[in-house]
């Protein structure tokens, strides 16, 4: 049922895809109308269906890729709505819906069910470390993407076109500069508190041979270049290009993080 | 129902004439009046606005209007009449719907004219001058004016210089409460964008100008602090948007003072207006991160831009006028088929009643029954008889030929010597 559940909230996440590929090219009014009640109900029915999973015990350790993925994209689905609310600007849903509806796509693959925990991670450590740590990509992406429309609108203004098409759309520069801040701010705590949340884990029960793992340093990687740009930010009040470099740089570390080892660490896996 | 309009405007005539014939408020009811007695006039209403002076009546059979104007404001008819228009039918329909919606305005798409419609309307109607057809008209007129605006972009964009300033000064600061404006050097134009900031909510005012005594008057003026001129360089980065009109002949502002100013503001955006020619800013500082530099050819460059949009969007504004147009006459026409054919199924009543009475004193006393089946027989006839013509003119009604099947109809039935009895 819950995977059920969770491809409804996948068909309603493709109309919120269609109005991100469209509106690129102008948008469509029908499309902007129906588009919020669709993500809307989508990211509910997505809810339900991840309460389901953990009432039948199926997400125990959601560092199971496809928990995972599912997770990640209900939590960016929330934050869409945060800001939508908060700023009034549906401007992010160009990166977020489409990003939401690849992961849910994977989450909703038929062997996610298939995937059940090994008796030896079950741990409550692991779920507020995997949790934690999706908060924190949310927030990193959601700042990201930020700082990309910063430089879209920032080269709008410079090259003094700004009207027609998507782009006359976008949220004011300083409206995009306070939505990334605060988004990387609300993320670094979650972020910061979910490698420790790791590192007691892998601590206690493997010992320091958890440094070897590539996922283990790209994320301590990810978590500097993360207050680096926090710091330049406070000090010197950095934005635009060199923010964005930044950010996208811990973004890239993030996803090869996500990647590496398909879910697993190794330090789990050898023996 | 018979349509007319006759008027002037900023395209048919130069502001000597308008001016001659303009209506101040407050003879606005006597002009009003005046009309409505005009031979043939049903109903009609007057709109005097510094861009036209229009009148729009309704009649049964047409009015003269052109001999009207001259006679009313006392002005030589042939001075008029090379300036004048005059629109009939579904023309003065179309020509209302234009001017409601703003695609007949000097600025194509500003929203005050249909305020002044509503206001013109409201006071012919109050006077009773407005009360069926031209009620009719102009409710429509303020739906499709309302559906233009809705479903067009018309006037969603700035095309003047102090709107444009306004406008890009809010895609880089968002709201612009609690920013700082620096106007130095002085202008009208540089006046009138300091206004339209303002009244945009922006929070302090510095003036700074080479006169010290000018930006003291300023600051007086608006509400703000005067600044040394000696002193702009260093209190610039107090400000967010930077307004400059001066006549100095190179630049006060080059890519290092840009520099300095964002390192004392730790990156934090500006935005340079230079309305000034020569230029006092130097381009060059607009290439750094987050310094935003527009001279006046860039502001009328977006203004232009915003123009050509709005000329796109008046395309659209103008088809939807067109469609309104259309079903508005229709409405008319299906209107005027009504008392048609009331009269005819009046008039085979009337002959019916007349034939009954004729064949129930030839046939003497009949019982209850035989005097339903009669009454049913001849009712059942002239229903039959009336389908067709019936049917045939409310349907024609969207046809070319509807005047000509209406009229024929009439004639027919010799519907033209009666009138209804509603």
């Amino acid at each position: 049922m819950p995977l059920f559940w969770l491809r409804v909230a996948l068909s309603l996440y493709g109309v919120g895809l269609l109005y991100a590929v469209v509106s690129l090219w102008g948008g469509r009014p029908v499309l902007t109308r129906i588009m919020l009640p669709a993500v809307g109900l989508g990211t509910v029915f997505h809810f339900v269906a991840i309460v389901e999973y953990g009432v039948l015990g199926l997400v125990v350790a959601p560092s199971f890729l496809h928990q995972g993925e599912s997770l990640l994209a209900f939590l960016l689905m929330a934050f869409f709505f945060v800001v939508y609310f908060r700023y009034k600007t549906a401007s992010p849903g160009v990166a977020v819906f489409p990003m939401a509806f690849l992961l849910t796509v994977l989450a909703s693959a038929p062997s996610s069910l298939l995937t059940s925990p090994s008796p030896g991670v079950s741990n409550r450590w692991i779920i507020i470390h995997v949790g934690l740590i999706l908060v924190g990509y949310s927030a990193l992406f959601f700042s990201f993407f930020a700082s990309i429309l910063y430089l879209l609108q920032e080269r709008n203004l410079k090259a003094k076109a700004t009207s027609g098409g998507f782009w006359s759309r976008l949220p004011a520069l300083a409206t995009i500069d306070e939505i990334g801040y605060k988004c990387l701010v609300f993320g670094f705590p979650f972020m910061t508190l979910g490698l420790i949340a790791g590192s007691i884990v892998a601590e206690a029960r493997f010992g320091s041979r958890y440094f070897d793992d590539p996922k283990i340093l790209l994320s301590i990687l990810m978590w500097v270049v993360y207050m680096v740009l926090l710091y330049t930010r406070w000090s010197a009040g950095w934005r635009g290009r060199r923010a964005a470099y930044l950010a996208a740089f811990a973004f890239a570390a993030a996803v090869l993080a996500w990647s590496v080892n398909t879910g697993w660490h190794r330090f789990i896996a050898a023996p | 129902m018979n349509f007319q309009l006759i008027g002037v405007n900023h395209n048919s005539a130069p502001v000597e004439v308008r001016e001659r014939l303009a209506i101040p408020e407050a003879r606005l009811p006597d002009a009003i009046r005046s009309l409505v007695q005009q031979p043939g006039v049903d109903e009609g209403m007057v709109l005097s606005t510094c861009n036209r002076v229009e009148l729009l009546t309704s009649s049964n059979q047409g009015s003269d209007l052109r001999g009207f104007l001259p006679l009313y404001f006392g002005v030589n008819p042939d001075t008029l009449k090379s300036h004048v228009y005059e629109f009939k039918e579904r023309d003065a329909v179309r020509h209302v719907f234009r001017v409601a919606s703003s695609l007949d305005s000097m600025v194509v798409g500003e929203p005050q004219i249909l305020g002044q419609v509503k206001e013109a309307y409201a006071i012919a109607r109050g006077l009773g001058a407005v009360h069926s057809a031209l009620d009719v008209l102009l409710s429509r007129a303020f739906a499709v004016a309302k559906r233009v605006r809705t479903e067009t972009a018309i006037g969603s964009s700035s095309v003047s210089i102090a709107s444009v300033a306004v406008q890009l000064a809010q895609k880089i600061f968002g709201s612009l409460t609690n920013k700082t404006v620096y106007m130095v050097g002085a202008g009208k134009m540089a006046e009138l964008a300091t206004r339209r900031l303002m009244a945009n909510g922006v929070g302090k005012i510095l003036f700074s100008n080479r006169t010290h005594e000018r930006a003291l008057q300023l600051s007086e003026a608006f509400g703000g602090h005067a600044v040394p001129f000696e002193h702009l360089h260093d209190t610039a980065d107090h400000a967010d948007i930077v307004l400059i009109s001066t006549g100095a002949a190179g630049f006060l502002f080059r890519r290092e003072h840009g520099e300095r100013l964002l390192a004392r503001r730790r990156n934090s955006p500006m935005f340079f207006i230079d309305i000034s020619v020569p230029r006092n800013v130097d381009p060059e500082m607009g290439r750094l991160d987050g310094m935003f530099v527009y001279d006046i050819d860039d502001l009328q460059a977006v203004a232009a831009g915003n123009t050509a949009e709005r000329q796109k969007e008046a395309a659209r504004a103008e088809e939807i006028v067109e469609l309104e147009v259309e079903r508005f006459a229709l409405r008319i026409q299906s209107l005027a088929v009504v008392p048609t054919i009331l009269s005819l199924q009046e008039q085979c009543e009337t002959i019916r009643q007349a034939e009954m009475d004729r064949i129930r004193g030839k046939l003497g006393p009949i019982s209850a029954d035989q005097e339903a089946a009669i009454e049913a027989l001849t009712r059942g006839i002239v229903n039959k008889l009336l389908h067709t013509p019936i049917t045939t003119l409310k349907s024609s009604t969207s046809e070319p030929e509807a005047a000509t099947i209406h009229e024929i109809i009439r004639r027919i039935f010799n519907l033209n010597s009666r009138k209804p009895n509603k």
